[in-house]
């Protein structure tokens, strides 16, 4: 452990909220926290302006979703600092969403400009036919141990992983990385097309990235009153499942 | 000549029809059929008469109905005031009201070109620009880059003498208006603020990172800066003008982003000769729009309606809910309704971009399809509520007296049903 990780409390690092915001990613944050606190563990979140510097000893990185101009701008920052692969090195863990998945992988495509990724998933982007909008139910990797993943989707990229990245989930319903897969996974890397925000529907996402981040089993994340995330679940999986 | 004079007639027949049978205000269909017959018809309706065009994200009707009460002093307006803010409706708004001098007409954002080229109008009030749920697809930097070059061609106004040309009036607190708007040839600034920041940033211009200080913003990688505005609110109930303009106004739609949006009318009834002293008391009439605002009265209850599209106009919503209690009583419950079906948009994750912790201490309730999301974000938020599953449970939940509503397009629209037309 590099000396700066302070085990007095969870540091949540949330990455150029100013540039990779666009579609309620702060709640990201909020619930990985507020899930933090309910376990009585004590929450620093720490936004981090495209101008300053990624501190390299965060616990959990957050990285949200943007529009092209931004998105372009914060892979070259991204790059260029080094922060955040600099804390996945020493066991950082990542929870990005939407456009953050395709920066974090190796390149994504801005109309026709390829551009380079953060490097974290071994995963390449590029444009789809169409844009992919609407809700999304996938079946997660039986190795992580996560009920059914749910939330909505808006995202013209498509992502092809490479052979050092797993699927998150296989698609029930919508699109994902290409039809058949969605999201990607790979050590405490995680990354998702989903927002909603992500963890709003899928709070054993939230608690499986927190049990990373602790270095504890996601068995042993004591459970927390969560009657209105499942009534959301059950309303939205009820809404769009083919019976 | 005869094609326009029969579209126009058939305008006004299919509109009337339209609202005799019941099947909506007319304002949309009537225009579609006579367009039909006479593409151009927009462009022979507003041939000869003055006109202003209020475009934005928020707003924009609010800013329209407050313009054509200023404009009215000079004689009657057409506008297209029920927001059917297209082509159609526009068509529409001018064939029912031939005899009208003036006309202000509601635009859609994407539709600014099209009517720009159509309607040659003498004034263009330009609001702000933020994420909207039908345009989450839709950069909205990508609008103000298109709003820049639309703008950029009243340059090329050659056939009218400079003075006749379009002027346009802008919000300076809006980085990406003010980028748009800087293009044209005649611009007025206004300070008509911006609660909303998540939208402006990054610069417009070079994609530097903007800095702010109070009201006032810069870019650092180039020269767009907040331009001087030479109208805004004073304060509360005063708007200060060029010359040392200081002009009472006293609104009853609350809220500081309708003083500001009075600012811009004021602005923009002076451009066409109307003196803020006489167009002051016509603002003050304004007291709902299409339900906007409207209060009704219910089982003993005083209902006050709010409409929130988008997550900077839930900011301003909240900015108008009631806080002030007479001595001793609580602060009025709160009623927010989320819909997400198509027109509203389908994806909900803007109610994370709202915070609603200015709600804490009223009793908040929620409802609408989507009652669960707003569950969830509450709790995270931190803010107690209470789910209903219907309006008429929200009534009857809460005790006799005041109850302030804010629900998005759709769930407003049921919640209207419900209390019948509430006007
Ligand atoms: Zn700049």
């Amino acid at each position: 452990m590099p000396t700066d990780r302070s085990d007095s409390h969870l540091r949540i690092v949330w990455v150029y909220p100013d540039l990779l915001s666009t579609y309620g990613d702060r709640g990201n944050l909020l619930i990985l926290a507020r899930r933090a606190q309910a376990r009585g563990i004590d929450v620093e979140t720490i936004p981090i302006a495209y101008d300053e510097p990624i501190p390299r000893g965060g616990d959990i990185y957050l990285v949200g979703g943007g529009e092209d101009r931004p998105q372009t701008l914060a892979a070259a920052r991204m790059r260029a600092d080094g922060g955040l692969t600099a804390a996945v090195s020493q066991g950082a863990a990542v929870l990005a969403v939407c456009a953050g998945i395709q920066l974090i992988g190796e390149y994504f495509h801005i109309e026709d400009k390829q551009i380079a990724g953060a490097g974290l998933l071994d995963l390449r982007s590029d444009r789809g036919d169409s844009r992919a909008v609407g809700e999304l139910v996938g079946e997660v990797d039986p190795r992580l141990g996560l009920p059914l993943l749910t939330g909505f989707e808006n995202h013209g990229g498509r992502c092809h992983l490479g052979p050092a990245a797993n699927p998150l989930a296989k698609v029930l319903v919508g699109v994902g990385n290409d039809g058949a897969t969605e999201g990607a996974w790979a050590g405490k890397v995680v990354g998702t097309y989903l927002h909603g925000p992500a963890l709003s529907r899928n709070p054993a996402l939230a608690d499986l990235v927190l049990s990373w981040a602790l270095d504890v089993p996601l068995s042993a994340m004591p459970p927390i009153d969560d009657t209105w995330p499942e009534r959301l679940r059950a309303e939205r999986l009820a809404a769009v499942m083919p019976r | 000549m005869v094609r326009a004079q029969l579209a126009t007639a058939l305008v006004r027949t299919a509109a009337r029809l339209s609202r005799m049978t019941g099947r909506g205000d007319g304002s949309v269909i009537g225009g579609r059929i006579g367009l039909a017959v006479e593409p151009r018809l927009l462009t022979v309706l507003a041939r000869g008469r003055q006109v202003a065009l209020v475009s934005g994200t928020n707003g924009k009707t609010t800013t329209t109905r407050l313009l054509t009460a200023a404009l009215s002093t000079l004689g009657p307006v057409a506008s297209n005031s029920y927001g059917a803010n297209m082509p159609t409706g526009h068509t529409t708004a001018l064939a029912q009201s031939p005899n009208a001098q003036h006309a202000v007409l509601e635009v859609d954002e994407h539709y600014l070109r099209t009517v720009l080229a159509e309607t040659r109008p003498q004034v263009v009030a330009l609001l702000n620009l933020s994420r909207d749920q039908l345009d989450r697809a839709m950069e909205v930097g990508m609008l103000a880059d298109r709003w820049r070059e639309v703008l950029g061609a009243l340059r090329q106004q050659t056939d009218v003498p400079p003075h006749e040309r379009t002027h346009v009036v802008a919000n300076a607190d809006d980085p990406l208006v003010t980028w748009a708007a800087s293009a044209a040839p005649r611009v007025t600034w206004v300070a008509a603020g911006q609660r909303w920041q998540e939208d402006s940033w990054v610069c417009p211009q070079c994609g530097a990172h903007l800095k702010r200080e109070g009201v006032d913003w810069a870019c650092p990688g180039c020269d767009l800066r907040r331009p001087e505005p030479s109208w805004w609110l004073a304060d509360d109930d005063t708007v200060a003008g060029p010359d040392g303009l200081r002009q009472p106004v006293s609104l009853q739609l609350p809220g500081r982003v309708n003083r500001s949006n009075a600012v811009t009318a004021l602005a923009a009834a002076s451009l066409f000769g109307v003196r803020p002293a006489d167009a002051a008391p016509r603002l003050a009439e304004v007291a709902s729009i299409a339900g906007r605002y409207a209060t009704v009265e219910r089982d003993g209850r005083t209902i006050r309606l709010l409409l929130a599209k988008n997550p900077a106009g839930w900011l301003e919503a909240f900015d108008m809910v009631d806080r002030v209690s007479p001595a001793g009583a609580a602060p009025p419950p709160v009623l927010l309704s989320i819909n997400a079906r198509v027109v509203d948009g389908l994806d909900t994750s803007w109610l994370y971009d709202v915070d609603y912790a200015s709600l804490r201490g009223h009793r908040v309730l929620v409802t609408g399809d989507r009652r669960f999301d707003l569950a969830v974000r509450l709790e995270v938020n931190e803010v107690p509520f209470e789910v209903v599953d219907t309006f008429t449970d929200a009534l009857a939940a809460v005790p006799p007296g005041r109850l302030e509503v804010i629900a998005n397009y759709t769930a407003f629209q049921d919640i209207r049903a419900e209390l019948g037309r509430a006007n």
